[in-house]
């Protein structure tokens, strides 16, 4: 049962793929570009679609998702907390 | 195991210019917001006929109204249409786009309503209509190869789902597309900010890479131009953040993933422009799912592979779409809308070469003839691109 998907094993981030995980629950990760397996512990609820953080990312950090830089960390993100529009801001515009 | 796509044909409508439609609507097309009155009393009269609706073409000026007549003109072009009934306030215009669609061949007559009215319009229109539709019904689809296929794409409502599952099946099937000298289109300008280099790297020579990207910095200074913000609300869209989407960067790259990995841009193209040879060419056009859409068939593409996550729902009056989605709860909540679940991706039960395999089963069945959801729903958004104010 995979419950969060991780691009490329660079990336900071992967994206949760089933519904209602919640804090505490332990979350198997598939990264496909080299067909790994991970396990985290999500550390907050986080709906499906949504990201959660495989790297503690602190204020002013790159995020790292495909392997490319997909913007800036603006507060503090712990591991396997939800990773969205409150603490990731867009670099452009 | 990867379909073998060698000797792979489709059921078409072979047309007068030599291309291949997969439709064979009859349309009534209004040159302006006035004539939408009269086509549509057209289309209600004559049965099998479709009238196009839409709100511009008055007071169109340099190359917003160069861009009015070609997305009109492309459109009554487009294979899947057999033929078109044309109507305008005046005669003038009217004639315009008559004479751009019937350098196709096909049959094509305009009529103006100054001097008449609607009534008489509407009569005379419907006679032709009527002649239309019934020549039209004997027209046979033949076997024809896979290579006289142009299909375009373009994503909407994504979330991240998309960029791992529906998009990549896009590009999947692209990649083996491609490799049979289809004819293959993309583009949404803006929302390949953050991967426009990643984009710029696979243009075929350098000539196609200027192209592209003075392209994009073109729309990039148009929406440093006008913007009030850092676009949040509207790049990436509501939904996008409720899918889970934080950030343009982010979109893009997801986006971007429907050009697969195999595949070159051939060349670049300026909004409803028509390419030249087969290959994977990049539009420039809006990233709103209807313009974008109605520039593609505007440019001659007659079928649309549109991955989503959130369930954007869009159609086209004479273009089939192909919604195919990975977010498990979508497919669920709006299986209506749905042609192929791959959400079978996201959960290791498929794999990228199954997904992109399923998708081109849908593709030639859809070609053939099968309905779209879109199409069985009655979805047809058709949305004119404006570049600036009317004169």
């Amino acid at each position: 049962m995979i419950d969060f998907v991780v691009h490329d094993d660079g990336d900071s981030v992967g994206v949760v793929v089933v519904e209602g995980v919640s804090a505490g629950q332990k979350l198997t990760g598939w990264i496909m570009d080299q067909d790994a397996e991970i396990n985290f512990t999500a550390a907050s609820d986080i709906p499906i679609g949504h990201k959660l953080a495989i790297k503690p990312l602190k204020k002013g950090d790159t995020v790292i998702k495909y392997g490319v830089d997909i913007g800036r960390v603006v507060a503090d993100i712990k591991l396997g907390e939800h990773a969205h529009v409150h603490n990731i801001k867009t670099k452009r515009w | 195991m990867a379909m073998d796509l060698t000797n792979a044909t489709f059921n078409g409508f072979r047309r007068e210019n030599g291309r291949v439609g997969v439709r064979n609507h009859v349309i009534i097309l209004p040159v302006d917001d006035l004539s939408n009155a009269a086509s549509e009393a057209v289309a209600n009269n004559i049965k099998g006929s479709m009238a196009i609706p839409h709100p511009y073409g008055r007071l169109q000026f340099g190359a917003d109204l160069d861009l009015h007549f070609r997305t009109l003109i492309g459109t009554g072009a487009n294979p899947n249409v057999a033929a078109v009934v044309v109507i305008g306030i005046e005669d003038g215009w009217t004639k315009r786009v008559v004479d751009g669609i019937a350098s196709t061949g096909k049959p094509v007559t305009g009529f103006g309503i100054e001097q008449h009215g609607d009534h008489e319009t509407i009569k005379r229109a419907s006679q032709t209509a009527r002649e239309y539709v019934q020549w039209a019904s004997e027209l046979q689809r033949e076997d024809v190869p896979l290579q006289d296929l142009w299909v375009s794409t373009k994503c909407g409502e994504s979330d991240t789902t998309s960029g791992c599952g529906a998009n990549p099946t896009v590009g999947n099937a692209f990649d083996k597309l491609y490799k049979h000298k289809t004819t293959l289109l993309f583009g949404e300008t803006s929302e390949i900010t953050g991967g426009e280099l990643l984009v710029a790297e696979r243009c075929r020579n350098e000539q196609v890479r200027e192209r592209f990207l003075a392209m994009f910095n073109r729309y990039q200074e148009m929406i440093d131009r006008y913007k009030t913000d850092d676009l949040s609300e509207s790049q990436p869209t509501k939904g996008n953040i409720a899918g889970g989407l934080t950030t343009i960067e982010e979109k893009a790259l997801g986006n971007i993933q429907k050009i697969g990995r195999e595949c070159l841009v051939d060349g670049v193209l300026d909004k409803a422009e028509a390419p030249q040879h087969p290959g994977l060419w990049f539009m420039d056009s809006s990233s709103a799912a209807a313009e974008m859409v109605t520039l593609c068939a505007a440019a001659g593409y007659v079928l649309h592979f549109f991955p989503t996550g959130q369930g954007n729902i869009i159609g086209n009056p004479i273009v089939p779409v192909i919604k195919l989605c990975a977010n498990p709860r979508t497919v669920r909540t709006m299986s209506e809308h749905m042609d192929l679940d791959v959400s079978g991706l996201l959960r290791r039960e498929m794999t990228p070469d199954e997904a992109g395999d399923a998708l081109l089963d849908m593709m030639v069945r859809t070609a053939n003839g099968r309905l779209t959801a879109a199409e069985a729903l009655g979805h047809r958004e058709f949305v004119l691109t404006r570049l600036y104010e009317s004169a």
